[in-house]
């Protein structure tokens, strides 16, 4: 239900808000939504692909109503205070200005509204750190400015490379990203993605060895900073084929905006295939697309 | 006789002027010792920072109007964005305060001046090295620093020396913060006229006494904090790096239980303000006086156990999260408190809108948003989408931008005309509010949409979806800080010159306390001998 005015909401403002922005647009960027990744003119969360991440935006819904209601009566009532209270409709004041009764009142009534919201947070919290029994397991590595991911556990164990936006993107954005129209994925594009497989319990370590990161993908409704000297961890399952986009969150230095996220996601038998594949590289000992991060 | 006495009735005339002494001329402003010369300079310097502060705003703002690096490296918009933070905060919004605090505590309270008057001096001119080693940073060997304003570690640890400077500034400015936070403490518990009894002070005051008792308990920790990445950086130790056993989230930690109470050492005094306009233009006592109070007490000590709802990424454990969340969500409670007595103080008033008014009516739906805004990133799942991104981006412009900073236009407004003796012109002040509501909301709202679509915040360039959005807000930026121009120009500079019609003793007809009761403008001594009040604290009888 709550999706549903969520969802009519956002279509009702939508077209407002396009008209506005075309006139707004005076540049030509003839770019387009990039599925698993940013919309135009989105208005809310990306849509969610784990299970998590669809409670993440139910939560935010749910908070987004209550706000509403609670801002609508507020307001509602100073800005009728405000039309028929004025001086200038002759109003004369009134002397009350105390009630203990009206201040219990109101300090009990929104305690109960927000523990009571808190609590479909704390079963998500408990729920998002449950990093046991995964099937695959994955080490993040940041580092100025890309990421690095060792397959650890799982099918695909021992596969590593690290991934880098592609320098393309970094170009055009050096020239005020003029020139050629510049593709839907711009700044979103890396040489080497993270592959996982569809549906299954995927366990991100993170770590670093410079700086502080963060690896956020918020279709997969992760998001964890990656810290030198310490591991952390997290997890999801997506549960759509597809490729999903997140970038780096924490300031790291100047090349910040330049070391986007992305992750595929194939079906079994794909992703089997691939593991296939980089085991062969990895065998015939040209590892164009795996420089070992171990080694570093 | 006190002087103030014989101006009962007659406003607007200065008193026999037995104090020929004062110094005149430069001597007067670097050798200040009144309250009302040195809260007139706070103001200055503060809004000197906020045209500095705004200008980065508005290169930044240039700089994202369209996907791709246009004017900037991002080495330059990293050092922007970080001086733009820590010149808004330490030199513009904190400062303004403490010159309203200079000006009016004294006046509200019936005290002759501040209680130090030579630690007066000296914490508004220390503001002047530390400004200038801040923002000197930009000529230093590898520019400013490039950290944020929270100059995280390790990456702090990266810096050039205009870190060092920074942290030196830092230094500075939190000994001045200090000062100016033992004289307001001291003003207050010490020089209160008698019959002023605390429970009676205005809510200003009181604002300001919680305020001063938290810069004390939290600036000495920011300080540690910068000074333990100083040793670090030079003198071989490893607080925070990693590579040495170091541990980079304890800054955070030590960071941030600075940095909370810190934004609501931002947003408090701003309540009183907002508490004593509200019922003045309402022509209505204030609701529920004794609540406020303790919702202002609850909210600072709240304040000191919430820290880490700044932290929810760097990863800790459940329970962790959970203590975090749970207090962060409580601190709403007290600030909802507040919300409803100041539309319980409308309630029935018979109110009139000047320019103080609705900037104050403003206030409270901008901070209204804010905090809403505040409330979905306590709740640490939804953190987890929206932190890092232009969603906190908006919520802070919004508590602070909008809120702190539009009550202490209203506080201007409503003050000014004692301050300076002539009333601001009416018609410019309500252009002023219009446009600066406006276009900040143009601005700031669609950050909320930037920010949930997943825009990460510090990013000198963003994916082309973002656009559109992009240029809203930088269209509403440019005219915000346009509007800010036009407040210096048509409202302030008519003030400082005395242009303008004279203002009565009260030019507020529901407007109560002592500062009223002394001519416009207040003379250069008031309440020199302390004066007799009549039971509500209100009016001086003798
Ligand atoms: C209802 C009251 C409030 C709540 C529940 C609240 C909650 C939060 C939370 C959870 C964050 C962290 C978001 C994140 O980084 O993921 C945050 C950030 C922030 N808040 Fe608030 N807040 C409130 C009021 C205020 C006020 C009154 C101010 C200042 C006047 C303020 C200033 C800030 C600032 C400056 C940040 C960002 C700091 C940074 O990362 O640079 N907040 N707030
Ligand atoms: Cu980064
Ligand atoms: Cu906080």
């Amino acid at each position: 239900m709550i999706n549903n005015i969520q969802a009519r909401l956002a279509s009702a403002l939508r077209f407002p808000l396009i008209l506005l922005c075309a006139w707004f647009s005076v540049s030509a960027w003839a770019v387009n939504s990039l599925p698993g990744g940013p919309a135009l003119l989105e208005l809310n969360l990306q849509p969610p692909v784990t299970a998590i991440a669809r409670d993440q935006a139910w939560l935010n819904d749910l908070l987004m109503i209550v706000c509403t209601v609670v801002f609508i009566g507020v307001f509602g009532v100073m800005f009728y205070s405000i039309w028929k209270h004025r001086k200038s409709v002759g109003h004369k004041a009134a002397t009350f200005h105390e009630s203990v009764a009206i201040e219990i009142t109101w300090t009990i009534v929104p305690f109960v509204i927000i523990v009571l919201m808190a609590f479909p947070a704390t079963k998500l919290i408990v729920a998002a750190k449950d990093t046991t029994n995964a099937d695959l397991t994955v080490k993040v590595t940041g580092y100025q400015w890309k990421w690095g991911y060792d397959y650890l556990n799982g099918e695909g164990q021992g596969i590593a490379f690290l991934s880098t936006i592609n320098p393309k993107m970094r170009e055009f954005a050096a020239v005020g990203a003029r020139g050629a129209p510049i593709p839907d994925n711009y700044l979103l594009d890396v040489d080497h993605p993270l592959v996982v497989p569809v549906n299954k319990k995927v366990r991100i370590i993170t770590t670093s060895v410079d700086v502080i990161h963060s690896w956020a993908v918020p279709a997969l409704g992760v998001r964890q900073d990656a810290i030198p000297g310490f591991v952390r961890d997290v997890w999801f399952r997506a549960e759509k084929v597809g490729t999903y986009y997140g970038d780096c969150t924490e300031l790291c230095g100047k090349e910040h905006a330049f070391m986007p996220v992305v992750v595929k996601v194939l079906s079994d038998d794909d992703y089997t295939k691939w593991v296939a594949g980089e085991h062969q590289k990895l065998a015939a000992g040209s590892n164009a697309s795996s420089a070992p991060v171990a080694s570093k | 006789m006190s002087a103030v006495l014989d101006n009962q009735g007659h406003g607007g005339q200065v008193h026999d002027d037995h104090h020929a002494h004062a110094p005149t001329g430069w001597r007067r402003w670097v050798f200040a010792t009144n309250h009302k010369d040195i809260g007139t300079m706070y103001l200055l310097f503060a809004f000197t920072m906020l045209i500095i502060g705004g200008a980065m705003a508005m290169v930044i703002r240039a700089e994202l109007f369209e996907p791709g690096l246009q004017l900037l490296n991002p080495e330059m918009f990293n050092q922007l964005t970080t001086m733009h933070g820590l010149i808004m905060i330490f030199g513009a919004i904190m400062p303004a305060f403490v010159g309203f605090a200079n000006w009016m505590v004294p006046l509200q309270v019936g005290a002759p001046d501040m209680a130090f008057a030579r630690m007066n001096n000296l914490s508004f001119w220390l503001l002047i090295p530390a400004a200038l080693m801040l923002i000197g940073g930009f000529f230093m060997p590898g520019g400013a620093p490039a950290t944020g304003w929270t100059m995280y570690a390790p990456l702090s640890l990266q810096m050039g020396m205009a870190m060092d400077s920074t942290i030196f500034s830092i230094h500075i400015m939190g000994a001045s913060s200090i000062m100016g936070a033992i004289n307001i403490i001291v003003t207050i518990l010490n020089l209160r006229a008698p019959g002023m009894k605390l429970m009676k002070m205005p809510m200003f005051c009181w604002s300001w006494l919680i305020t001063a008792y938290l810069l004390i308990a939290v600036m000495p920790v920011l300080a540690g904090a910068v000074t333990m990445t100083l040793t670090d950086r030079h003198f071989g130790t490893s607080f925070f790096n990693a590579a040495n056993g170091g541990d980079p989230i304890m800054y955070q930690h030590i960071f941030w239980f600075f940095g909370h109470p810190e934004v609501y050492i931002m947003i408090l005094p701003a309540f009183g303000m907002i508490s004593q306009v509200i019922p003045a233009f309402a022509r209505k006592k204030l609701f529920g006086y004794t609540s406020m109070v303790y919702a202002i007490a609850a909210i600072a000590i709240l304040s000191f156990i919430v820290w880490a709802h700044h932290m929810f990424i760097t990863g800790m454990p459940v329970t962790g999260e959970l203590f975090f969340m749970f207090t962060t969500v409580l601190i709403a409670v007290p600030t909802a408190v507040k919300v409803f007595n100041w539309t319980a103080t409308m309630w029935r008033g018979s109110m009139t809108f000047e320019t103080p008014m609705l900037f104050a009516v403003g206030f409270i739906f901008v901070f209204v948003i804010g905090g809403f805004s505040g409330l979905v990133l306590a709740m640490a799942p939804v953190d987890i989408q929206l932190h890092g991104t232009y969603y906190v981006v908006a919520h802070f412009h919004y508590v602070l931008v909008a809120a702190a900073l539009f009550a202490m236009f209203a506080s201007f407004y409503y003050w000014s005309p004692k301050w300076t003796g002539v009333m601001y012109n009416e018609m410019h002040g309500k252009i002023h509010f219009w446009w600066s509501m406006i276009s900040f909301n143009v601005a700031f709202f669609p950050m909320h949409f930037l920010g949930l679509a997943g825009m990460p915040r510090r990013y000198a360039d963003y994916p082309a979806q973002f656009t559109d959005f992009n240029q809203v807000a930088s269209i509403g930026a440019w005219l915000f800080g346009l509007a800010q121009v036009y407040f210096f120009f048509w409202v302030v500079l008519p003030l400082l010159r005395g242009h303008g019609e004279k203002a009565p003793q009260r030019p507020w007809e529901g407007a109560e306390g002592l500062e009223w009761e002394v001519p416009s403008p207040a003379p250069f001594h008031t309440f020199e001998t302390p004066p007799k009040l009549d039971p509500t604290a209100t009016r001086v009888i003798g």
